[in-house]
């Protein structure tokens, strides 16, 4: 297919840009295959505006008279409008936009199209692979062995070829664990805490139906992660009753009859369409300027999306507490295993693991815990907060995992090597972007797809030191202790560089953290200088004792 | 100590409000005659001050003891278990009495004795002048004098003695004016803006009733907008909801009427009364107050105790005033009813966003003498100083601080002072420890001696002021007289929790990024002078070296800061750093406010 043939009007004129907080701008507007481009004319830095198609989310048309206006909403919460002379010029563009921002075919995305023009440095589809990450761990352990069963993506299609398992399983008794769990998501290891040996594994639901079936591997899996003698935790992301219904549609939950040394918590996480609904409501609520106080805390209440916030970091603090407080193994799975599971384990890591709390360690947890776990990406962040289409995919599953890390980082603003602006720049990403790293829903798709041969990596960029030096949390100072948030409402926050964003001038805000880094750097110049001076004069003291002991 | 009847309680519990798993500390309650103190086993001491207890409650009897909550003006909540309920039946009686208090002598001011000379106290008392005030503004004037009508106070007697007044304003046409407004609290000035030309100024309303006109008044009105060369017209900012400025004129009260007063702009602005909110104060305190608080019950309590409704709409009135004084040029009177709590709120916040000086620490301690102390906030009746009608009580003045943290978060490098300074002060406000805000108006702290037998809290606050500096604070961030333009969208309002929740340590951030910044910023001027004697010492060492003299003994007093400062055995700045790293309880030290006085 032929980009040139969705295009109908490549080029217009006289086109303004209305951008919340600027002033309006005249210049050009281009469509290019993957891009909206506008240009202001004028000579002096001149602004353009480069917009993935991908990036929007939905388009609305508006004319007074000839003069036309888009109104564009992008998956990054930024709305822009664009006012277009000419109804017919308007009226295609605007189809143009809307048949270029929803194509079919992942092959047709920009990144497979995108030449990068910066040198790679290091390939970001093989910075994280899980054999690292076991190597690591067999400098501590030797309990755990790296399975390939899944090789060929047999046993369990939204599994990466390899995952980490107890090493008295074989394959063998995988194979049959698998059958046992739903989509084959047998129990892998998901975190080895070091400080007591304890483990976090993660699964999808056992699948007992209504007469109770069980599988004699599986426990044995599970129970070979317990010490002697010692209880294990299962969270599930499931309300009680919701698990029960499960059975009936053949699914279920561990029961205590075949899990004795087992204790099963419900620990509620929200799912799906109600997230995104919730998503969608938040965002309305954040972009009505003319709410009075009443309306606004009402709205942000209606929302219910701080109530996620903090169901979800309680849910993260539980298990990180079972593991670090209570010496126990934890198992966590939902349904399905691929979202609320994953917000848990990978949260619970940033609880427990300084290593997460890096910018590299935050990355390879991004890639293990979500990509590598089969979170469905391409499913999950199809559309935003302006989708208008009922599609029951969607969700905000991974900007809530982001958001709970951001409400960490402010209750520990010291004990994280990225900024703030790392995190808003993978909520980016996920929903948009140049680089293939969130294509597809798994490991499998992205094999079929040939990703890492066809699409540069989002951390092949990300990580070249020009680039990373934006992502600094000029604050950090390691800390190896593990880091217990405060859930109470008071401590938490509405994410304002994500949801008012666009709503509000934030130049002073961003003046004063420029101040702050600027204290911080001056304060490691001096430093530095003061060394120098130190050591200057302490070899001046030298010398001159040398040659005062000559008589 | 003539209260305290057990003046030493062991074995008591201190539980923590907010845990769930009934956390507590075991340790021995202490009384003396100022302070309630508790030191817990591991000798950390938790002070409250019996002038900081607003409500002490015993609640019934358990397994474990006799619950003891004492909830204090600074929103601190301490639970007691005491195990025998005698001893807290004892202590609660005791706390009952200490915390009332009669009559202004028996306040902790009198007592209180920082142990400074008597001319260190006057000069203590001078930091803050407001004739020097009115000079920097610009007056007198072409415009403006000084009126010496209230010398004696026998014009208004909540008003200072010293008042600035429209040249034009003629001795019967204030005395006239007084007469026609609430209290006497005739139109004066507050705030001149010298490169407008424009004034604030405020009085108390009308005594309108439903037709009353009063030609004086009219007069001071017409002379207040001719001091205005740059604009005819002036704004009347009634600060009240219509509703109730309406109901007044029952009771012969009132508001300007426009078609009597010529060249006015009459405007409601809508800030609701002090029993409103302390009612919203209430019911905000019970909310956050409230364990394993869910978010959304959290949020339609907030929303419920409309206390951030009333914060938005204290600062929209204020931008208001700003606007109309910095963009039209226009002189503006701001009344209520007695033109001391939403007034002095709209005034002062008014003058924050057009006069950068009050956005320094010195300029913010004149702020709060002129707008709130000089001009007549009862802080005695608003902050219950003595046992008095509780309807009174209200958190007009915490608000004012809740509004000015509100600019603080919005323009961060735009105030000298950080937060921990309005907390301070807060505190200081409720703690009757300094005379500043005792009494309720200049006439009546004279007649205290205020200034022989108590200290001025300002100088205490400046002696110790690194812990209130913004260290991202830019002095040019705003030229001189440019107005700061707060966005008033509701989403910008926060909940206060520094406020709100000072002294309950689990709800803040484990690291303060405040607290690094200062000391960092603290660091980097040290650093910058170790710099400096180092380059002596070189350049000295330097010589020394050249002449090579072995008996040259000034290459001693290099040696020296050798061994003081350079040794590699020194390691400072390290040491600082690793404090910054074990961040964990260390760097929380959001507790300002504890009540670290002598007793």
């Amino acid at each position: 297919m032929e980009f040139a043939e969705l295009i109908k009007t490549p080029r217009a004129d006289n086109v303004v840009l209305h951008r919340p907080f600027h002033p309006a701008v005249e210049g050009t507007l281009c469509l290019t295959g993957h891009h909206l481009i506008f240009s202001s004319r004028r000579h002096d830095n001149a602004e353009e505006l480069w917009l993935l198609h991908s990036n929007i989310d939905s388009i609305e048309k508006r004319f007074v008279g000839s003069l036309g206006s888009i109104v564009i909403k992008c998956k990054d919460l930024r709305i822009i409008q664009l006012d277009i002379p000419g109804m017919e010029e308007c009226l295609n563009i605007a189809s143009s936009i809307e048949a270029l921002s929803t194509l079919d075919s992942v092959t047709l995305m920009y990144p497979f199209f995108y030449r990068p023009m910066f040198e790679v440095l290091e390939d970001g589809w093989s910075s994280f692979l899980l054999e690292q990450e076991f190597e690591h761990l067999s400098s501590v352990t030797n309990e755990w062995r790296l399975s390939c069963v899944n090789k060929e993506f047999s046993v369990c299609p939204s599994y990466p070829p390899v995952v980490i398992v107890p090493k008295s399983i074989d394959d063998e008794a995988l194979r049959r664990v698998a059958l046992f769990r739903y989509g084959g998501r047998f129990p892998v290891l998901s975190y080895y805490h070091k400080k007591n040996g304890m483990a976090m594994l993660r699964s999808s639901q056992p699948l007992t139906g209504t007469n109770g079936r069980r599988c004699k591997e599986d426990e044995k899996l599970i129970n070979s992660t317990l010490r002697s003698g010692r209880r294990g935790f299962v969270i599930d992301t499931r309300p009680l009753n919701v698990a029960q219904q499960a059975r009936a549609k053949g699914g279920g939950f561990e029961q205590e009859v075949h899990y004795p040394q087992w204790r099963r918590i419900h620990k509620y996480i929200e799912r799906f369409h109600i997230l995104q609904e919730s998503f969608i409501k938040l965002v309305e609520a954040c972009n009505d300027q003319s709410h009075n106080m009443d309306r606004w805390l009402s709205k942000l209440e209606a929302s219910n999306w701080l109530t996620h916030i903090k169901e979800l970091l309680t849910a993260a603090c539980l298990a990180a507490q079972c593991i670090d407080r209570e010496g126990a193994s934890v198992l966590v799975h939902g349904s399905e295993g691929t979202d609320s599971t994953l917000q848990v384990t990978s949260l619970a890591q940033i609880i427990l693991d300084p290593r997460c709390r890096t910018i590299r360690g935050f990355e390879a947890l991004v890639v293990r815990e979500w990509l590598q776990a089969g979170h469905p990406f391409q499913q999950r962040c199809a559309q935003s907060a302006y989708s208008n289409s009922k599609q029951k995919w969607e969700a905000p599953v991974f900007l809530l995992f982001l958001e709970c890390v951001w409400q960490i980082h402010r209750q520990f603003p010291c004990s994280f090597e990225f900024n703030e602006h790392f995190l808003i720049l993978l909520f980016e990403h996920a929903y948009a972007s140049q680089f293939g790293t969130f294509l597809g829903n798994n490991e499998s798709e992205r094999a079929k797809l040939k990703l890492p041969q066809k699409t540069m990596s989002l951390w092949s960029w990300v990580n070249r030191p020009e680039e990373l030096s934006r992502f600094q949390n000029p604050l950090y100072e390691a800390n190896s202790l593990v880091i217990w948030p405060s859930v109470a409402p008071q401590s938490l926050q509405l994410w304002e560089g994500i949801f008012l964003r666009w709503n509000r001038p934030s130049r002073f805000l961003e003046e004063a953290e420029e101040e702050r880094i600027n204290i911080i750097k001056y304060n490691k110049e001096l430093q530095a200088k003061v060394n120098v001076l130190r050591r200057q004069l302490a070899e001046m003291e030298t010398d001159g004792e040398v040659q005062e002991e000559e008589p | 100590i003539e209260h305290s009847v057990e003046p030493r309680v062991e074995q008591v519990k201190l539980l923590d409000r907010f845990s769930t798993s009934n956390k507590s500390l075991t340790g021995t309650l202490y009384l003396t005659a100022t302070h309630l103190l508790f030191i817990d086993s591991s000798q950390r001491e938790t002070w409250i001050l019996h002038h900081h207890i607003a409500a002490v409650e015993k609640l019934p009897l358990t397994t474990s003891g006799c619950p003891l909550v004492i909830q204090c003006k600074n929103f601190r909540t301490v639970h007691f278990v005491v195990p025998r309920e005698r001893d807290c039946h004892d202590i609660y009686n005791s706390l009952l009495q200490l915390s009332r208090t009669a009559k202004y002598e028996e306040l902790y001011a009198f007592s209180y004795n920082p142990k400074q000379n008597e001319s260190e106290q006057v000069k203590g008392w001078q930091l803050i002048d407001l004739a020097e005030e009115y000079k920097r503004m610009g007056v007198p004037n072409d415009y403006w004098q000084l009126s010496d009508a209230n010398r004696d106070y026998k014009i208004c007697e909540t008003y200072p003695r010293e008042l600035y007044v429209p040249r034009t304003a003629s001795k019967p046409i204030i005395v006239g004016s007084s007469k026609f407004r609430s209290k006497g609290r005739f139109p004066v000035l507050s705030y001149y803006h010298k490169n407008k030309e424009a004034a604030i100024c405020r009085c108390s309303q009308p005594l309108s009733g439903f037709s009353a006109r009063c030609l004086e008044d009219e007069h001071m009105l017409q002379a207040i907008s001719k001091a205005n060369p740059s604009n005819r017209y002036m704004y009347v900012m009634d600060t009240r909801p219509k509703l109730n400025a309406m109901a007044n004129r029952a009771a012969g009260k009132g508001y300007e009427n426009e078609d009597n007063y010529s060249n006015i702009r009459f405007q409601f602005v809508g800030i609701e009364n002090i029993h409103v909110m302390r009612s919203s104060l209430q019911k905000l305190l019970e909310v956050s107050g409230t364990r394993g608080l869910s978010v959304n019950d959290f949020l339609s309590g907030l929303e419920n105790s409309g206390w951030l409704r009333h914060i938005k709409a204290v600062l929209d009135a204020a931008v208001f005033l700003a606007k109309a004084i910095a963009v039209e040029s226009a002189s503006v009177l701001v009344h209520c009813s007695d033109g001391w709590d939403r007034t002095s709120q709209v005034c002062s916040l008014g003058a924050l966003l057009l006069d950068s000086y009050y956005r320094t620490i010195k300029g913010f301690m004149v702020l709060i003498e002129k707008d709130w102390i000089s001009f007549g906030h009862k802080f005695s009746d608003r902050c219950c100083q003595l046992d008095g009608d509780p309807k009174e009580i209200s958190p007009v003045f915490t608000q004012f601080l809740e509004s000015v943290w509100n600019l603080t978060e919005q323009f961060p490098q735009a105030f000298e002072y950080n937060e921990a300074f309005l907390l301070q002060i807060h505190e200081h406000v409720h703690s009757c420890q300094f005379g500043n805000f005792l009494g309720n108006c200049q006439k009546e702290r004279e007649e205290l001696k205020l200034k022989e037998k108590t200290y001025s809290l300002w100088p205490f606050l400046l002696a110790e002021q690194k812990k209130y500096q913004n260290p991202l604070y830019n002095p040019d961030f705003s030229p001189e007289l440019t107005l700061l333009e707060p966005n008033t969208v509701s989403f910008n309002f926060k909940f206060w929790r520094n406020m709100y929740h000072q002294f309950d340590r689990s709800m803040h951030p484990r690291q303060s990024v405040l607290n690094l910044i200062m000391n960092t910023s603290e660091q980097n001027k040290q650093l910058e002078e170790d710099i400096k004697e180092l380059e002596a010492v070189s350049i000295t060492k330097h010589v020394c070296a050249l002449v090579t003299c072995s008996s040259d003994y000034s290459c001693y007093s290099a040696a020296n800061f050798h061994l003081n400062g350079s040794n590699t055995a020194d390691n400072r700045y390290s040491e600082l750093a690793s404090e910054f790293s074990k961040a964990e309880p260390a760097v929380v030290s959001l507790e300002y406010g504890v009540a670290r006085m002598t007793c």
